[in-house]
């Protein structure tokens, strides 16, 4: 089992003739993900390797079924990008695109909310489910199969940090999706944590936030009013400079939870098992989840 | 991206929203000829920096003649202004804004923001202003009205009664106060602002309502669409070291430690510097090259690092996506061709094309240590500063 994506889901690539496109799109396709069609606009009827390119992401689904769209388009595009793949009908939307201003996703994300759609990003690595399908840049081999742990991380490398502890230390994943450094993004942790609680064969979940906003926060309170399944936690910036890129205005809304502390003290509290040591978070997950 | 107050009020200008009158000067002669142009006394002399706080920090000064213009405006103009947001080596100040007085019969708060838990942009405002909003927030939060907006409606009428009601207005200042927030908004919203502050908002004793002072912040991803605030950018008041790395377009703070690292991501690098400091070592700066670094990218962030003079080694933590193992490799031995490197480096990375990284690494003759995992890396870097 896994969340959101399988074996069966049915890619295409927006921005597939791009240089990162083109490299990842064959990454994903050596990884055995089903990449069905690609979309650059103009470039309609080409190839890229055996996929075939269309015009428009509405020509592309109805031609190929595709139910999942990865993205790989330029920022100023991007969000034009996400709300089009969400017109033609896919279910699930990866968007790597880092660099989408605030503006455009604001726009985006209230515009989706009441759409049969799943956005994840942007500014994520994507989704994997080892074994099965890889829709994202992370690199497939550090992945272990056939679960039982799931991970949802808001960093893109170092989610492959924690991944690759894990599998070093025997432990498998179910799925692990990258939801984004960006501040405002389509899945949260909640999503991803009730996801994973109800996955049977997802046994226990590591988590990993860093510094501001307060996602981490509502994720804990979450866990302590409805989780039944372990969790391991991880927040990035204990040693960051205060102030920086964050707003003075912004700080009031959040008031003390944008801080590393806060998030370690709000996810003990629900009883996650915070690891502060990220040379020794396999270790942990070891103890944990054995 | 962060702008002077007298930039932010001539965007402020732009679009309608009131100010005082008022000019920016760069020597005591200007300011006093900006003084006398205003027409009358007294003039307000105001420093201008990139941080809050200023009034506190004898930033801002109230002046009655011209005479007293020139000094004031002495006194400020070269001085290095300390405030709760400067740090303690504080800015030199190199500008003022020289603005008339004004009657302030009540000072408030407003605020707009887009707000990343609720996907809304958000209004604050409060009776309570002039003070550290923050202050406001903890001691009384009552104090402070909440409007959000969805973005697909934008700003409606009743938004604004609701900041305008919440703020007790009287009656003949409602009428210009819903010019201002709707012309703020507009700005705003037309120019990505990721924060529009203005403390105090004035209310005079005439019932106008205008902009004392203003502080405009934009979001760095949407400057592509708005050339002409980049000319508002001063490298002043930006570390030497960070106005390089953004020419490079690496995402480099400067820190206090000793440590120097590279590392491909910002969680991994946040979480990078967290490990040095645990090692006992405390981190020289935050590097992220980013995901589609290039060998180029590696090579100017080493240069970077390595011309801060704190740094007594180095920990280059890279786990291959985007970013694949062999151009980092690639990057750093170009660095370490070109620059002399007297300090020791320890690299550690995973990921993408790792093999063929590590291979070219080691074919290069370059005395590096490697480090097979993380802990291994903190372990190896800290020995090495001690």
């Amino acid at each position: 089992m896994s969340i959101f994506v399988d074996q069966n889901t049915r890619v295409l690539v927006q921005g597939i003739t791009g240089r990162e496109g083109q490299f990842h799109t064959r990454q994903c396709v050596a990884y055995g993900t089903r990449v069905v069609a690609g979309v650059t606009p103009g470039k309609g009827g080409q190839q890229m390797d055996e996929v075939p390119v269309f015009d428009t992401v509405r020509q592309a689904v109805a031609a190929t079924g595709a139910d999942c769209s990865l993205i790989f388009v330029p920022p100023p595009f991007a969000a034009d990008a996400i709300l089009e793949a969400a017109e033609a009908g896919v279910s699930v939307i990866v968007a790597i695109t880092e660099g989408i201003p605030v503006m455009d996703m604001l726009k985006v994300k209230n515009y989706i909310q009441n759409k049969p759609v799943r956005l994840i990003g942007p500014n994520c690595p994507g989704i994997i489910t080892p074994g099965a399908c890889k829709i994202g840049i992370m690199p497939g081999v550090i992945h272990k199969p056939g679960g039982p742990i799931g991970v949802v991380s808001r960093s893109g490398t170092l989610t492959y940090e924690v991944v690759h502890q894990l599998t070093g230390q025997g432990i498998g994943q179910t799925t692990c999706i990258g939801i984004g450094g960006d501040p405002v993004n389509g899945t949260n942790f909640i999503d991803c944590l009730s996801a994973f609680e109800a996955d049977p064969e997802t046994r226990g979940i590591v988590m990993v936030g860093e510094i501001g906003g307060s996602a981490e926060e509502e994720a804990a309170a979450w866990i302590a009013a409805n989780g039944s399944k372990p969790v391991v936690g991880f927040i990035a910036g204990l040693t960051a400079p205060p102030g920086r890129r964050m707003g003075h205005a912004g700080a009031i809304v959040s008031g003390g939870s944008g801080t590393a502390e806060g998030k370690i003290a709000a996810m003990r509290q629900s009883g996650i098992q915070v690891c502060e040591d990220l040379g020794t978070l396999g270790e942990m997950c070891a103890r944990v989840f054995g | 991206m962060k702008i002077h107050e007298y930039q932010a009020k001539e965007l402020f200008g732009r679009f309608d929203v009131p100010i005082p009158t008022g000019r920016a000067a760069f020597s005591v002669e200007e300011a006093a000829t900006a003084a006398e142009d205003l027409g009358g006394y007294p003039v307000v002399v105001k420093a201008q920096i990139h941080a809050g706080g200023r009034g506190k920090g004898g930033g801002v000064k109230l002046a009655r003649s011209r005479e007293e213009v020139a000094t004031v405006a002495g006194e400020i103009l070269g001085m290095t202004l300390v405030t709760h947001q400067t740090g303690p080596e504080g800015r030199l100040v190199k500008k003022v804004l020289v603005e008339q007085g004004l009657d302030i019969a009540k000072e408030l708060y407003l605020s707009l923001l887009p707000d990343r838990g609720s996907a809304k942009y958000l209004i604050m405002a409060s009776e309570a202003g002039g003070m550290d909003i923050e202050t406001v927030a903890a001691e009384t939060p009552e104090k402070i009205v909440k409007v959000w907006v969805d973005p697909l409606i934008g700003l409606q009428s009743f938004h604004v009664r609701e900041v305008g009601f919440g703020l007790n207005l009287p009656a003949a200042a409602m009428k210009p106060f819903t010019k201002l927030l709707t012309n703020l908004f507009r700005l705003f919203v037309e120019l990505d602002c990721s924060l529009v502050e203005i403390n105090p908002l004035v209310l005079t004793a005439d019932d106008r309502v205008l902009a004392l002072d203003a502080k405009v912040n934009f979001d760095d991803n949407a400057l592509y669409r708005h050339k002409d605030i980049l000319d508002f950018r001063d490298l002043d008041e930006e570390d030497p070291l960070e106005v390089e790395a953004s020419a490079h377009h690496l995402n480099y703070i400067k820190l206090d430690g000793n440590v120097g690292n590279m590392v491909n991501g910002a969680g991994l690098a946040m979480a990078t510097m967290d490990i040095i400091k645990r090692a006992g070592a405390s981190p020289a700066n935050f590097l992220d090259v980013g995901g589609g670094a290039s060998a180029e990218m590696v090579e100017n962030g080493f240069r970077i690092i390595l011309s801060d003079p704190n740094v007594s080694g180095i920990l280059i933590n890279i786990f291959g996506g985007i970013l694949r193992c062999d151009v980092l490799a690639q990057g750093v031995v170009e660095a370490a061709r070109k620059t002399c490197i007297n300090v020791p480096v320890v690299v550690r990375m995973e990921g993408t094309n790792v093999e063929e990284g590590r291979h070219i690494l080691a074919e290069s003759g370059l005395d590096l240590t490697s480090a097979v995992d993380l802990k291994d890396a903190a372990t190896k870097v800290a020995a090495i500063v001690k």
